[in-house]
């Protein structure tokens, strides 16, 4: 069960075909593989030195980084377990006191769930994409650096929390009325909330970069419908983190403004409701755990078929597999509720939806045995691991339906039998496969071949210490074990599962210390491997070992379809050949088709990133230290970096159209309006949709279900505040007519005016709403009033990025940057114009209503 | 099976039930663990036999439609109709079922029950209430989020500030069964136990004195 490194002469496995069968690029012609290597290493490598580590904004250089980075807090998290462990492996535990204990406990899951999965998976997604895709980078360099800032910086001050002794105590979830300013008077419940959703600028960064890189920038003339499946499991990820983070990222704002000002979101006394927390929580919690799951059986969808050497079964049915999961995912967070006191009608509901999410699964799992049926399996490494995923994933899906079972669930909810469930879940769903991927994808990363021995050591270990861990542990909560106990001294029949609990726990600790080891051998000792190790189809392997800084020298298209076009890619007989304008060039296509559409022109090396993650940083830790004065500080920083991210792309100039490959001309970025922005955008603002609709539900959920309503009268009721409002909307649609006004006429001094004028109204539209927040009543009297103003709050803070957005346009166009072909940033500003107006409109229509019915 | 079975004892034990709702409970696990056992020996079998087997001919239709949607939703349709049809009988109705009230708050019970005399006392951290018979259990909170778990009597129901939950459950035998707060709630969680004691409706009240608060809640 060792791996021989594999000789030359090896043969390739099968694939599906992933490109258009009709469609044909012809090959440019062949050039010397060395100096199109120099002359693409220029263009596209770091800076040298510690200048490099600041201004990185490869996806291979940050993929890493994030990879690297989540194993350092996925440590921390491991070593507060085992503090757990040790603490509960006997009934009077002594050895942590309960506060320190409460905030431990809170940490290791809060740490292993924002700081070690989701950016370990960002990570695998930003590394692998372009590779697995054909392409040279993200769609969006410069936000992947920017993730990867707000991460390091939000997960420190989480951490050092801990070392000050004011880490976050409540529970991952956080739940009110215990983490509201009564019950939780210190910083730590702050900590949580600013540090969190500091961290989670990352995941929507993320997640709008995958979208597009998936949807537009794979290799030309390979269709959406048959790329790899990476693609699609990452394609519902990054949909899944668009739709499911923007409830978690509300709650926390409200319960912040709640903690920090007094507006009374959760207080049941003033119109609010605790349960209103957990639906915000949840209905982003348990997506969560599909957006874990998703990027790991992609791992597995792409192992396993290769270390079985034949292609996969049910392509078709894989996919319809993964939109089910995503559909249904969104349909069962009240699981997490059944206990809270819903009717057995609602519980019904969700109850089958929950046990229904375990067909796609089901699916999925008898599509790998089936794989793994029709081929010869290679017992190597990653193979080890995925053997660990099925045995430990099966038990955890099966204990998973049985946690759906509403009567069932009353019992277990809340015990041990819930902490072993969601290890099994998450240990098994995400852990081993991103093993298995880690142990896969090693020798493209650093170009070796792994020490013999220690790697197989290292998972016997960890799967002998996992099982041994949480196997007894579902007794345990039968038994009558709740969580988050510090102690049970009433309870010696506990103790003896627990001691099992705890030895096993420092076995496979030891396990993940040895992987970490082999891991860093490999890196500094391992034999040169041959390119191609596993003998791998997919076009993450058509590059030489390690991958270079831009991946391909030139990018593949229907004649490179596999990893055997490695040489011919290298010569320059792909597409858009070496960097020849020394631009970072990628191929941006067609969505469905996959047709070449234009040449996009990334960002290059710079601080702008850190510098703009600073500025955000900056308001945080201003909010997290309670001086309220400095945060607009922030908020200007945060907007003089985002202007300069404008600042530095774009041209003056029009291009001539770009030769990607003989007979096929294509025109740079700028030069056409279907951009990857414009893209972005769409999807930054289905996530920003998200939002507004979790705000309506919270008006919604409370208007209903929360006992201190109706509301006090309001004072909103008057003649001044109904023509405020209708000025303001009055100018957000002008402001969108001049928006395609000034496109319209870009290449005519008419299209400047205009954008003058769609600035005047953005400022005429602001100043009204600033009007309407002085006729507001006071948002501490009631959870109405606070609601209203968070409403106002989102219009105005619309309102000042489309005005940012306006003012490039205008700054666009008076300073030569636009022209009949380039178009500037007045397409992105039509997008944020519409959706201001659009949800003010609702948001207007909302509280008339509210008038009107009271 | 000895040993496993006598593992399953303890105050707290969901495996020793003493009351309706904890023993359909209690049966919906035995009958699905057995269930899952079977599931994880075909699919693990199924594995080892995908491993040994090199190249044989391979069916989307077998595996995909068969195993992944057939068997999985054929099981899952009959778990889920008897688990709500389980579900159903638990749930309290309006019916004239004795009420006794259970209040949470950091970090103690308080119940109000039929004292000796028939009039309502306030006790701390016992509940009383009558063997053999069903009873609602009122339950609210004072501040932050309880719940409130008697596992040998059935499944547990949250405390929540502003919210009133309606719990039903009966003790058949007369007896002291344990309970505990099931929702985390700050530092003194680890502590926040209760008992009920189930008494004989026809024989004498049993002596109430030692929980009792002197002066009831306003």
């Amino acid at each position: 069960m060792t791996d021989p490194q594999p000789q030359g002469g090896r043969t390739i496995a099968p694939m599906d075909p992933m490109f258009d069968p009709a469609s044909d690029v012809a090959p440019n012609a062949p050039q010397r593989a060395l100096a199109l290597h120099r002359q693409l290493d220029r263009t596209w490598s770091d800076e040298p030195g510690w200048r490099g580590f600041f201004t990185s904004v490869n996806h291979g250089t940050i993929g890493l980084r994030f990879m690297a980075t989540s194993f350092v807090f996925f440590a921390i998290g491991g070593v507060l377990a085992m503090l757990i462990r040790a603490q509960l492996a006997t009934r009077d535990g002594a050895f942590l006191d309960v506060e320190l204990y409460n905030q431990i406990f809170t940490m290791h899951g809060s740490i292993m769930m924002f700081l070690f999965a989701i950016p370990m998976l960002e990570g695998l997604a930003l590394w692998l994409l372009p590779k697995i895709l054909g392409a040279r980078d993200m769609a969006f360099p410069r936000l992947s650096a920017l993730g990867y800032w707000c991460y390091l910086f939000g997960g420190t001050v989480i951490v050092l929390s801990l070392v000050a002794g004011v880490a976050p105590d409540g529970g991952w979830f956080m739940y009110v009325p215990l983490a509201d300013s009564t019950h939780t008077p210190g910083i730590n419940a702050d900590v949580w909330l600013l540090g969190v959703t500091f961290v989670e600028i990352s995941a929507m960064a993320a997640a709008v970069e995958i979208t597009v890189t998936i949807l537009r920038c794979r290799a030309a003339h390979m269709p959406l419908t048959r790329m790899p499946l990476m693609g699609w499991y990452l394609l519902g990820t990054a949909v899944m983190m668009l739709v499911g983070f923007p409830p978690l990222i509300l709650g926390s704002i409200l319960l912040e403004v709640q903690r920090a000002f007094d507006w009374p979101f959760f207080d049941i006394a003033r119109g609010g409701d605790p349960l209103l927390w957990q639906h915000l929580f949840w209905l982003f919690g348990h997506p969560e755990v599909y957006i874990i799951f998703l990027p790991a059986a992609g791992a597995l969808s792409t192992i396993i078929p290769i270390m079985s050497r034949t292609t996969i079964l049910g392509y078709g049915a894989i996919v319809a597999a993964i939109a089910g999961l995503v559909f249904l995912s969104f349909g069962l967070w009240v699981h997490h509720m059944f206990t809270v006191g819903i009717p057995h009608m609602a519980l019904a509901f969700f109850s089958a939806a929950s046990a229904l999410v375990a067909v796609p699964t089901a699916i999925q799992v008898f599509a790998w045995i089936g794989t793994l049926w029709d081929g010869k399996v290679s017992f190597r490494l990653p193979m080890l691991y995925v053997m660990g995923f099925f045995i430990t994933f099966v038990l955890g899906g099966l204990t998973g339906v049985m946690l759906a079972m509403v009567p069932f669930n009353w019992q277990a909810h809340d015990t041990a039998f819930v902490t072993a469930h969601l290890h099994y879940v998450l240990v098994g769903g995400f852990v081993f496969p991103m093993l298995a991927a880690v142990s896969y994808w090693m020798p493209l990363i650093c170009g070796r071949w792994r020490v013999r021995g220690l790697g197989e050591s290292a998972f016997w270990l960890i799967l002998i210490g996992f099982h041994g861990t949480f196997f007894l542990m579902h007794l345990t909560g039968l038994l009558g074990m709740p969580r988050r106990v510090a102690v049970y001294p009433n309870n010696p029949e506990w103790e003896w599962l627990n001691l099992i609990s705890s030895i096993f726990g420092m076995i496979m600790s030891a396990g993940f210390a040895l992987f970490a080891f082999d891991v860093v051998m490999q890196w500094l000792f391992g034999r040169r491997s041959w390119r191609n190790p596993w003998g791998a189809p997919t076009l993450d392997w058509a590059m030489p070992v390690p991958a270079p800084s831009y991946n391909f020298a030139s990018l593949p298209g229907p004649r490179q379809p596999d990893s055997s076009a490695l040489l011919p890619l290298a010569r320059g007989e792909g597409l858009l050949p070496g960097a020849p304008r020394d631009l970072r060039e990628t191929l941006a296509l067609d969505a469905g088709s996959g047709r070449p559409d234009h040449v996009a022109v990334l960002a290059k090396s710079t601080m702008l990133p850190l510098f703009t993650s600073a500025a955000i940083g900056s308001f945080f830790g201003a909010v997290l230290a309670g001086i309220y004065w400095l945060a607009p500080v922030g908020i200007v920083l945060t907007l003089i970096a985002g202007w300069k991210w404008g600042d530095i792309m774009g041209s003056t100039t029009d291009h001539p159209d770009v030769r990607v490959a003989p007979g096929l001309t294509l025109p740079l970025h700028w030069q056409t309006r279907n951009t990857l922005a414009r893209t972005g955008t769409v999807a930054l603002l289905l996530a920003d949709g998200t939002l507004y609709a979790s705000l309506l539900f919270g008006v919604g959920f409370l208007s209903v279900v929360a006992p201190a309503w109706p509301a006090p009268a309001s004072g909103l009721s008057t003649l001044p505040m109904a023509v405020t409002a209708a000025l303001a909307l009055a100018a957000m649609a002008v402001g969108l007519i001049a928006a395609h006004r000034a496109e319209a006429l870009r290449d005519r001094a008419a299209g400047t005016t205009w954008a003058g004028i769609g600035l005047a109204a953005c400022l005429v539209a602001l100043v009204a709403l600033a009007g309407l927040a002085l006729g507001l009543d006071d948002p501490r009297r009631h959870a109405r009033d606070a609601l209203r103003a968070v409403i106002l709050g989102f219009a105005v803070f619309h309102g000042v990025v489309t005005a940012m957005l306006a003012l490039r346009s205008l700054a666009d166009a008076r300073g030569g940057r636009t022209s009949w072909a380039r178009r500037g940033a007045a397409p992105i500003w039509q997008l944020f114009q519409s959706f201001w107006l659009g949800t003010s409109a609702v948001s207007l229509t909302l509280v008339a209503a509210q008038e009107v019915l009271s | 099976m000895v040993p496993l079975l006598a593992a399953c004892g303890g105050g707290h034990s969901t495996l020793s039930p003493a009351g309706p709702a904890a023993r359909d409970i209690a049966l919906l696990w035995w009958i699905m663990l057995a269930g899952s056992a079977l599931i994880c020996v075909l699919v693990f079998g199924l594995l080892v036999l995908a491993v040994r087997n090199n190249g044989a001919r391979r069916s989307e239709r077998t595996w995909i439609w068969g195993w992944g949607l057939g068997f999985s939703m054929s099981v899952l349709v009959v778990l889920l109709g008897f688990s709500l049809w389980l579900g159903e009988g638990m749930l309290a109705r309006a019916d004239d079922v004795p009420r006794v009230q259970a209040h949470a708050a950091q970090w103690e019970w308080r119940f109000d029950q039929p004292g000796p005399d028939g009039a309502i006392v306030q006790t701390r951290d016992t509940l009383y209430v009558p063997a053999g018979q069903d009873f609602d259990v009122v339950i609210t909170a004072q501040d932050v989020i309880h719940s409130f778990w008697v596992p040998q009597l059935g499944g547990k129901m949250d405390a929540i500030p502003g919210h009133q939950n309606i719990h039903r459950l009966r003790a058949d035998q007369p007896g002291t069964y344990e309970g505990l707060c099931a929702e985390f709630c700050g530092t003194g969680h680890s502590f926040m136990r209760f008992t009920v004691v189930a008494y004989d409706p026809n024989g004498p009240m049993p002596d109430m004195s030692g929980a009792l608060i002197p002066e009831t809640r306003p």
